[in-house]
């Protein structure tokens, strides 16, 4: 059985790329050859910044013949079935076999297909990988038609068996395929031919390529870290920078440099940010100091001189890099002494953020005023947590965030700090944009945690109300990190914040801004209108908003649209929310009906209540009690809402103990009391584990009581009462959570 | 072949001259007015389009307002000149052609390390976009190396092969400068030796004051607008002349456009543009460059036949 080796030659294919290539290369061909009928024992991809190689191992030399036999009609059939299934199948009446097919004879076509040489499948698939390669931009070259990443170059294929190797024939708008290849560029140019996988890897490697990258990334590590470690330091591990940095080099030469004595005052963060994205250096730090003293950079070839004039000219341009970073680092210190961050702010008044959203400095005075809010509710002082949120994105402004969009946040603490701002405040810098990701930790302090939310609440209702939302995989905004952010800042916070008001007061306040500027009238009447609804502290800031936008306008029908679109995007918000706090609690192993359960109840903007509920009905459930209960709830409601359906009224008057008749009914009312008698109060204390565990003691006398009795009998004083009391059990339970959404 | 090192900032110039047209490149003059980058000089932007061979390489001498750092900062300059080559369709050779242009500087690929790190390039203002790279030599951007894919709007069919050379960093780079004004621009050796600051260091301060602080704001703009009617009058006026000959006037629409890149440069330099406005501008331009190239691609060196 052969060996198949592909390698696609071609001018440099970006670093980032090359990981994704390898995969739809070795998925494209290998899908090929199986689909026509051939089968392999292992397939593996390679790349290089200058080629993409698979090699398949024990592929089948041929595909099996394929027998394929078809029935047509009774030869007793019309003339015209005949002549259609002849059409068919392409075949002549005399080629048609006639057998017994059961019910007479019958006529059959039997298509025999020869096995295919594995030579000519391969040539199939490859041509077709070719021409749809899912490459994520690719191009056209000279005067052809034919799309690559870059100019592909040449095409070798080969297919290995004992007898030697073969070479596939395939032409590819004249690129014509062959068992010749390249070494590295400048080391090693010449062509040469190989016979197999293993003597093309060997011979690549005198060529000076090292055709995998995970070893040459092994390489790359390896060689950085010990000569970090000779001399004193250790390299500052980065996994993304070293699997592109492999993408970049086929013969990986590590050289090691310091960074210069004026330039080690500079925070590592900016140390780091410039090597890592101009340079693509390695940081290496002093254990002993914790600062970045030195630098790896990674050749793509070997020098006489050992690489010193490489590492001379790098070691330049670093200077010149750093020498720019320090100019902005000294000069935004310089600007934040003299104006403090505020000062350094300014300029966000010209920076659009969004343009139906105004800009970055009305922005941020949206989320002051929201972060004085909110403080309280996470034990914040207001004034501090206003000051935060003034400042927290001056950085913005400063000349490193401008050159190292990457690093906003990390310099505002630096700069708050220099500008003799409150910890807290310097803290919130960073932390008002975390957490970033599932994986990045929630801010604690709650100057951090008030900012982070009133920044996150302020984004989420200014798209709902401009209604710019995710849709499918489309997210430009990150509205759905937001959301989880806000869900694990007030989860992970404990942060009690009934969420309605706020929302509505954000959305029109935003919506005010939108319409426009032209408006005037009657916006005591919508002030009015809304204190009816119950938010008469809605607020001088939103008033004031919206009595100088058109958004209050001399129509009152405006008024309506403008009420009913503060309700529907902010309930639509709302049930955003619950979707990501619903992803979100299925990751921690909460079943999606429990929530839904949890969900229906009142108060389900408070999420630290929400969740509270949800946890405790999970528990709940899974105890045997909780179990028993659930179903002895459902077996409840379901003869009431029958019953209820059938009668066509609604039983919920109070049931009378003195129409029970069996014990166990008797039983069940004393059992009814108790449980009310501690489920309210355990409910108003939100305490949902006490109530739940009042709930479960319903459970025996509930399986009592339909042991012993039956509801819908023949009186129909006794049946009606019974119904209302499962009305009661319905009631006790359902003021809990809502039982009717559990499954099972 | 290395060859010796060169002496001065004319002689790595010269010596690309005489090394592209030795591959038979047309060694062409900088155009006559003011670009930000030698991509717009109608050698490039206008011949990338249609299907008529081309290979040209000229210095482009090219103007960034913004970046006037009034002679002060080593590496920052708002007149500075790039090397531009353009061959249609792109040779299946380019990337050792533009190697050996390296080596013809004194530029050794087994002494330094050279590498083709991804770089997609892209002009809103031209609709232009292409995939190549940017050129490292030992960690310093050196060169961009395009394939064009569009311009104006319009498939490049066939592909050219863009390569600019921002001259003055190559040429310390080579030459061992820290600092653009240090650099010998003739050799050190004349009789009358000039640095790159004896020429530009002046110049340097002038235009930045006048880019920064006192260009008319006003008169910029209604030179914008001016340019601009004109360039869209020019292409709205009848292919035919008097005489009834066919002259469809897709240059002189252009230089209207490359004015107004050029005024739009030295508003957004003195800061009167707004972020919102900077894309809308933007936007004109490249309408007006789309129409130039529309225009273009009509004409006989446009691949029309005659």
């Amino acid at each position: 059985m052969p060996d198949l080796l592909i390698e696609l030659f071609s001018e440099e294919i970006p670093a980032r790329m090359q990981a994704k290539a390898r995969e739809d290369l070795k998925k494209l061909v290998t899908d090929g050859l199986v689909e026509a009928g051939l089968t392999y024992r292992a397939a593996q991809a390679f790349s290089t910044p200058r080629r993409l190689t698979l090699a398949i191992e024990a592929l089948t030399a041929e595909s099996r013949p394929v027998r394929e036999e078809r029935k047509g009609p009774a030869t007793t059939a019309p003339e015209a079935a005949v002549q259609g299934f002849l059409r068919a199948t392409g075949l002549r009446l005399d080629q048609l076999e006639v057998r017994d097919a059961g019910k007479g004879q019958a006529y059959f076509a039997v298509v025999e297909k020869p096995g295919r040489k594995a030579a000519a499948i391969v040539a199939e698939a490859l041509e077709t990988t070719i021409r749809t390669f899912p490459w994520p931009k690719s191009m056209r070259w000279g005067a052809g038609t034919l799309r690559w990443v870059r100019p592909l170059h040449s095409i070798l294929c080969i297919l290995t068996d004992d007898h030697g190797a073969e070479v596939v024939p395939l032409d590819i708008d004249g690129i014509v395929s062959g068992n010749t290849t390249r070494g590295h560029r400048f080391l090693a140019p010449a062509a040469f031919a190989v016979t197999g996988f293993d003597d093309y890897a060997a011979r690549l490697k005198r060529a000076h390529v090292i055709l995998s990258p995970d070893d040459r990334a092994d390489h790359i590590w390896h060689d950085a870290t010990t000569m970090a470690f000779a001399a004193g330091l250790e390299v500052v591990e980065d996994k993304g920078l070293l699997a592109e940095v492999a993408g970049l080099v086929e013969w990986p030469v590590v050289l090691m440099g310091r960074i210069g004595e004026d330039f080690l005052g500079l925070p590592p963060e900016v140390l780091q940010t410039s090597m890592r994205e101009h340079q693509k250096f390695f940081s290496c730090r002093n254990p002993k100091t914790g600062r970045i003293e030195g630098f790896v950079t990674v050749a793509n070839t070997e020098t006489a001189d050992h690489g010193a004039t490489i590492l001379k000219g790098n070691q330049k341009v670093l200077s010149a890099r750093l020498s720019d970073a320090k100019f902005f680092w000294e000069n935004d210190l310089r600007t934040v002494k003299a104006v403090g961050m505020e000062g350094m702010a300014a300029g966000l008044a010209h920076v659009t953020f969004h343009n139906k959203l105004g800009s970055q400095a009305d922005r941020i005075a949206r989320i002051e005023a929201l972060a004085r809010e909110i403080a309280p509710l996470v034990g914040a002082k207001p004034d501090l947590a206003a000051e935060a949120a003034r400042v927290a994105k001056a950085d913005l402004q400063s000349a490193m965030v401008g050159e190292f969009p990457e690093l906003q946040g990390t310099m505002g603490v630096y700069y708050a700090r220099a500008a003799g701002l409150p910890e807290a405040v310097a803290t919130a810098c960073k932390a008002h944009y975390q957490p970033l990701g599932p994986s990045d930790d929630v801010p604690t302090d709650p100057v951090s945690v008030a900012v982070a939310l009133a920044d996150k609440i302020d984004t989420l209702t200014g798209f709902w109300a401009i209604d710019e939302k995710p849709t499918g995989s489309k997210d430009p905004f990150a509205l759905r990190r937001a959301a989880l952010g806000v869900i694990r800042l007030v989860l992970g916070n404990g942060v009690r914040w009934p969420m309605t008001r706020q929302l509505r007061l954000r959305v029109i306040s935003h919506m005010g801004q939108i319409v426009g500027r032209d408006g005037s009238a009657i916006a005591r009447q919508l002030r009015d209108r809304l204190a009816d609804m119950g938010y008469d502290d809605l607020g001088q800031e939103a008033y004031e908003r919206m009595r100088k936008d058109a958004l209050i306008s001399d129509d009152p029908r405006r008024q309506e649209v403008v009420l009913s679109e503060m309700d529907r995007k902010s309930s639509d918000l709302l049930a955003f929310f619950h979707d990501r706090l619903k992803v979100h609690l299925r990751d921690e192993g909460i079943r999606h009906d429990v929530i839904d359960a949890s969900l229906a109840m009142p108060g389900n903007d408070d999420l630290t209540l929400l969740v509270r509920r949800a946890e405790a009905l999970a528990a709940f459930l899974k105890t045997d009690d909780g179990e028993n209960l659930l179903q002895g709830f459902k077996r409840a409601n379901n003869i009431l809402t029958q019953a209820e359906a059938k009668d066509g009224v609604e039983y919920s008057f109070g049931a009378d103990p003195k129409f029970a008749e069996a014990e166990a009914e008797r039983t069940l009312f004393a059992a009814l009391d108790t449980a009310e008698a501690a489920i309210a109060p355990a409910m108003k204390a939100e305490d949902f584990a006490a109530a739940m565990s009042a709930m479960a003691a319903l459970r025996a006398p509930i399986d009592a009581f339909f042991e012993a009795v039956q509801v819908n009998t023949d009186n129909a004083v006794v049946r009606r009462n019974r119904l209302n009391l499962l009305s009661r059990i319905r009631q006790i339970c359902l003021s809990v959570a809502d039982l009717t959404r559990l499954e099972g | 072949m290395t060859q010796t090192a060169p002496r001065s900032f004319q002689e790595i110039i010269l010596r690309l001259q005489s090394y592209w047209a030795g591959q038979g490149c047309a060694v062409l003059q900088p155009y006559d007015m003011e670009v930000g980058a030698g991509t717009f000089h109608p050698a490039t932007t206008l011949r990338a389009l249609g299907s008529r061979p081309w290979a040209a390489a000229y210095v482009q001498p090219s103007r960034r307002p913004t970046d006037g750092r009034y002679g002060e900062n080593p590496n920052r300059l708002q007149h500075y000149y790039q090397y531009q080559v353009l061959i249609k369709p792109s040779p299946p050779n380019l990337q050792d052609l533009y190697l050996g242009s390296l080596a013809a500087i004194g530029i050794d690929a087994h002494l330094h390390d050279i590498r083709f790190v991804e770089d997609d390039w892209e002009s809103p203002t031209l609709g232009a976009w292409g995939l190549g790279w940017e050129v490292w030599c030992d960690g310093m951007e050196v060169s961009q190396f395009t394939y064009f894919q569009q311009v104006g709007g319009h498939d490049c069919h066939p592909v050219s092969g863009e390569l600019t050379y921002g001259l003055e960093r190559l040429a310390m780079y080579v030459l061992g400068i820290d600092h653009v004004m240090d650099m010998p621009f003739n050799d050190p050796q004349s009789p009358i030796p000039l640095s790159y600051g004896d020429i530009f260091r002046q110049t340097e301060q002038e235009y930045s004051r006048w880019n920064f602080d006192q260009a008319d704001t006003d008169m910029l703009l209604k030179h914008f607008e001016d340019a601009e009617a004109e360039c869209e009058r020019i292409l709205a006026a009848a292919p035919e002349d008097k005489a009834g000959r066919r002259i469809v006037m897709a240059h002189p629409a252009y230089d209207q456009c490359i004015k107004a890149s050029h005024l739009f440069n030295l508003l957004d330099a003195r800061g009167v543009i707004s972020v919102t406005e900077r894309q809308a501008y933007i936007g004109r331009v490249r309408a007006l460059a789309k129409k130039c190239a529309d225009a273009f691609v009509t004409t006989e060196a446009g691949g029309v036949a005659a």
